[in-house]
């Protein structure tokens, strides 16, 4: 007998339906970190092969790594937020972190260590592989995609057939550099102009019957220089989803430029070649693809749709006292499904991280709440429960604020978005991960949560300009570098305004290069101004939306004007007037810049 | 080969089933190292209370002997330990008395909690205990002194083990150490992985059978107790746990490491 047979799992504890794993994979692992440490393999070769296995380097050693487990269409189940609990207290700090492209990432753990994860995670079916390096990394999807009102039909299916055929494929094991796809339910909600490809649900009518397709987006992307990406065509058919998908591949994979490690993404191949050639080039590939194709090849997409079942209350009324709070965090966290009375409701983390032990409450909220019996993974360093029932809310609720996971504003500006920073990263000038928390921190005390006209505003932070933190397209986004006043060094954040990432995407406007701990002073100067002059309607991504476009008529009519009301904020006082502004957050001592080599993290 | 000994082979754990038939048998001596109030609520059948802090506040060789003499154990008593703290404490109090010279003592192998819910019986009742006579013949080689610690550590094959958790470990720790955090040492049910996981998360590690291995934490040996019984499951016999760990280390003002430029705390959720 043993305890597991007693502790029975609870039944409706669902299973993934697919598994990403291969469990010889670990094995392998294992034996070339040994074949390595023995210096029978070359440093370069090494970084490769750990790069394909989800392994990223750590800052300034090379004793430990990160894993970085990919989450397929940020579908993720309550068995395996256990497993990863699981892991990070036996390998890594024993918090985990939420990425902004829907992985979960292990930091801090020893490169001998790195082949148990993978062990571990191949028991619930997840993989690292591909996650890092020039690879197809995860395949992301909204965590809306089946509940957004806005949306033509569900991509979730085709975005895990897309990362299913993709995974382990031959052809794109050894690309010039990682490539990115991005499904979503509608333009708002998952950033489709902002990767290497982008994938919208379209559907079109010929002679009377609806037909399934998609808008496709080509050549986006955020990185040290950013660029939004092309519409391919008015309308691709949903067999040409992957034949598209192939012939891009095969083009960046024949002339991306493998030489230039800092410009070969595939947005500056089609940067460089300009719009219009790359667009012949893709479709002219996409006919030789789909009339070469050997045997017929086909996504093999699920047809059928996830099971929902509302899960059984044991108690189903009673001690219907709303806790306090409630009422905030319902109007800051919670989003209304196309189905009637079902809610999503999105886990405020601090920048993404999340302890072992929330994770198993997450586990068993998710077990208790959720229709589908599973989680998705946001876009923001999130996690969203969907297919909660509007009268579980309140319960849900305070059993979220039993295990700290109860936050407001996870929907709102009041959650930035901030990289890992020096925390963990080779390229990180500062701190981005930790300014993300206080600024939260800082928003919830002022209760900045709750204002509607910040509400679909952004704030997102980079440790260094290549954009992990997303900054470019974030209402106000700072990425991080160093200044200097004689021999003195501190923390600084160059700031941008106005970018966004929904049908109208477009870059932050560079504004001015802010001290790190003037930041927060910064962002509240900035909503002050707004509420002197906003108009009616106005949100503060609207009217930074106006100015830095400028069509602003009030006060504040260019990013310039912006810069003469910030400035004094901008002027660093002498050492003895102020030593905290000579140094980062989270760090007592002198700020100095300090980076290894980059290995392309996000 | 094990057959022909006729030495008895003492493992360092046991299983709750084999545990349950011994305590009818009335062949053991179980100490529970909880809590005296958490013990007097209940425990295993016939187990005995040694809270971990008595025996810590003074855990000199002759103090020691004459706990575990009045609780009735001498040189030849087969004695298990368990308690609720995934085997650390209960592996601190099963060292001290393999470290007096007492060969025959194993750790339960689940927690009393996990004994619980295998359904398993527990009791209130307090058993009558005859003191018995006890000797002490030190074994040496199971401890390890800061002043040995410091001048074995340079040497080759000398493995020197952290067991505590990662933050802490890069925070600070005794130059040259490795970290494997008692986390590690566990399965979800056993306080100890099985062998085979064992062996080849420790192999992986660079610890060989030829290794001496040193193990410590954060002050009282506890954790790397645990970690001393973890190597010992798959038969590393040369282990000492350094007993008084990185509290006594810094009191003495020794010098640390730490992983040096990065803000890896703020990564951590609490």
């Amino acid at each position: 007998m043993s305890a597991s047979k007693l502790n029975q799992a609870r039944p409706d504890s669902k299973s993934p339906s697919v598994n990403w794993a291969k469990i010889e994979e670990a094995d392998n692992f294992a034996k070339t970190v040994k074949l390595y440490r023995q210096g029978k393999y070359d440093e370069d070769s090494f970084r490769r092969f750990r790069l394909q296995h989800g392994a990223y380097g750590t800052r300034m050693t090379n004793d430990y790594a990160m894993v970085r487990i990919k989450i397929p269409a940020g579908k993720i189940y309550p068995t395996q937020l256990e497993k990863i609990a699981q892991l990070s207290e036996a390998f890594s700090i024993g918090s985990a972190h939420f990425s902004t492209r829907e992985n979960i990432q292990l930091h801090w753990v020893v490169l001998e260590d790195v082949s148990e994860i993978m062990r571990g995670l191949a028991e619930v079916g997840l993989t690292s592989r591909e996650a890092c390096g020039n690879t197809v990394r995860n395949v992301m999807c909204s965590p809306l995609s089946g509940v957004c009102a806005e949306e033509k039909f569900d991509a979730t299916p085709y975005a895990i057939a897309t990362a299913k055929f993709l995974l382990r494929n031959p052809m794109n094991q050894n690309l010039p550099r990682k490539f990115k796809f991005n499904f979503s339910c509608c333009e708002k909600h998952g950033m489709v102009r902002m990767c290497d490809v982008g994938v919208l649900p379209e559907t079109r009518e010929i002679e009377g019957k609806q037909e399934k397709g998609f808008k496709i987006f080509l050549g986006g992307g955020l990185g040290n220089k950013s660029f939004v990406g092309y519409q391919l065509e008015e309308f691709t058919p949903e067999e040409d989803l992957l034949y598209t998908s192939i012939a891009v591949l095969r083009i960046f994979d024949r002339m991306g430029d493998r030489k230039n490690m800092a410009r070969n993404r595939m947005r500056y191949l089609v940067n460089e070649m300009g719009w219009e050639k790359f667009q012949n080039l893709v479709l002219k590939e996409r006919a030789v693809v789909r009339a070469t194709q050997s045997v017929i090849v086909k996504l093999d997409v699920d047809p059928i749709p996830e099971e929902i079942k509302k899960p059984i209350r044991i108690s189903e009324s009673g001690g219907n006292s709303v806790p306090d709070g409630y009422a905030r965090w319902y109007k800051t966290n919670t989003f209304n499904q196309k189905q009637d009375g079902y809610q999503s409701v999105f886990i405020a983390l601090e920048a993404g991280d999340i302890t072992a032990n929330q994770l198993r409450e997450i586990a068993k909220i998710i077990r208790d709440y959720s229709a589908e019996g599973m989680a998705r993974n946001g876009f923001s360093q999130d996690i969203a429960i969907r297919w909660i029932h509007e009268d579980d809310l309140p319960k849900m609720y305070s059993q979220l604020l039993q295990v700290g996971l109860a936050k407001s504003g996870s929907l709102t500006m009041a959650s930035p978005i901030g990289c890992s920073g020096t925390t963990s990263c080779n390229l990180a000038l500062t701190n981005s991960h930790r300014l993300a928390k206080e600024i939260q921190r800082k928003f919830l005390e002022l209760k900045l949560d709750e204002e509607d006209d910040l509400r679909d505003s952004t704030i997102k932070i980079s440790g260094c300009p290549n954009s992990c933190g997303q900054h470019g397209i974030a209402t106000i986004g700072f990425f991080g570098g160093g200044s200097r006043v004689g021999k003195d060094m501190y923390p600084t954040y160059l700031m941008s305004l106005g970018g966004r990432s929904d049908g109208e995407t477009m870059l932050g406007i560079n504004c001015l290069r802010i001290p790190a701990k003037k930041v927060i002073p910064t962002i509240l100067k900035i909503i002050e101004l707004f509420k002197q002059n906003k108009k009616d309607a106005d949100t503060l991504s609207s009217w930074i939306h106006r100015i830095v476009n400028g069509s602003e008529d009030s006060d504040i009519k260019s990013i310039n004007d912006f810069k003469q009301i910030l400035s004094p904020l901008t002027v660093p006082p002498t050492k003895d007037e102020d030593s905290d502004f000579y140094t980062d957050y989270g760090n007592d001592s002198s700020y100095h810049t300090k980076t290894g080599k980059g290995e392309c993290a996000a | 080969m094990c057959c022909l000994s006729k030495e008895k082979t003492v493992r360092p754990t046991i299983d709750a089933d084999s545990l349950s038939s011994q305590i009818r048998d009335n062949s053991v001596r179980v100490i529970d190292v909880r809590k005296e109030e958490e013990y007097k609520k209940n425990h295993i059948p016939n187990a005995v209370s040694l809270p971990l802090a008595n025996l810590l506040s003074d855990d000199s060789p002759e103090r020691a002997v004459k706990l575990f003499q009045s609780l009735g154990i001498d040189d030849e008593t087969p004695v298990i330990v368990y308690d609720d703290t995934f085997g650390a404490l209960a592996s601190r109090v099963a060292w001290t008395l393999e470290y007096l010279g007492h060969s025959d003592v194993s750790l339960l192998d689940v927690t009393y909690n996990q004994w619980n819910s295998l359904g398993l019986e527990n009791d209130n009742k307090i058993p009558s205990i005859n003191s018995k006579t006890h000797s002490i013949v030190l074994q040496p080689q199971i401890l390890a002194t800061a002043d040995y610690l410091e001048e074995a550590k340079e040497k080759e094959g000398v493995i020197l083990l952290d067991n505590r958790e990662r933050l802490n470990f890069l925070e600070q720790h005794i130059p040259g150490a490795i970290n494997i955090p008692y986390r590690t040492l566990a399965s979800p049910d056993k306080i100890l992985r099985p062998k085979d996981e064992m062996k080849r998360l420790v192999e992986n590690r660079g610890i060989t059978p030829n290794s001496e291995i040193i193990t410590y934490c954060g002050s009282v040996g506890t954790l790397s107790g645990l970690a001393f019984y973890a190597l010992k499951s798959i038969n590393l016999s040369n282990v000492k746990l350094y007993v008084k760990s990185f509290k006594e280390w810094k009191n003495l003002k020794k010098s640390t490491s730490k992983q040096e430029n990065a803000d890896y705390w703020d990564l951590s959720a609490e």
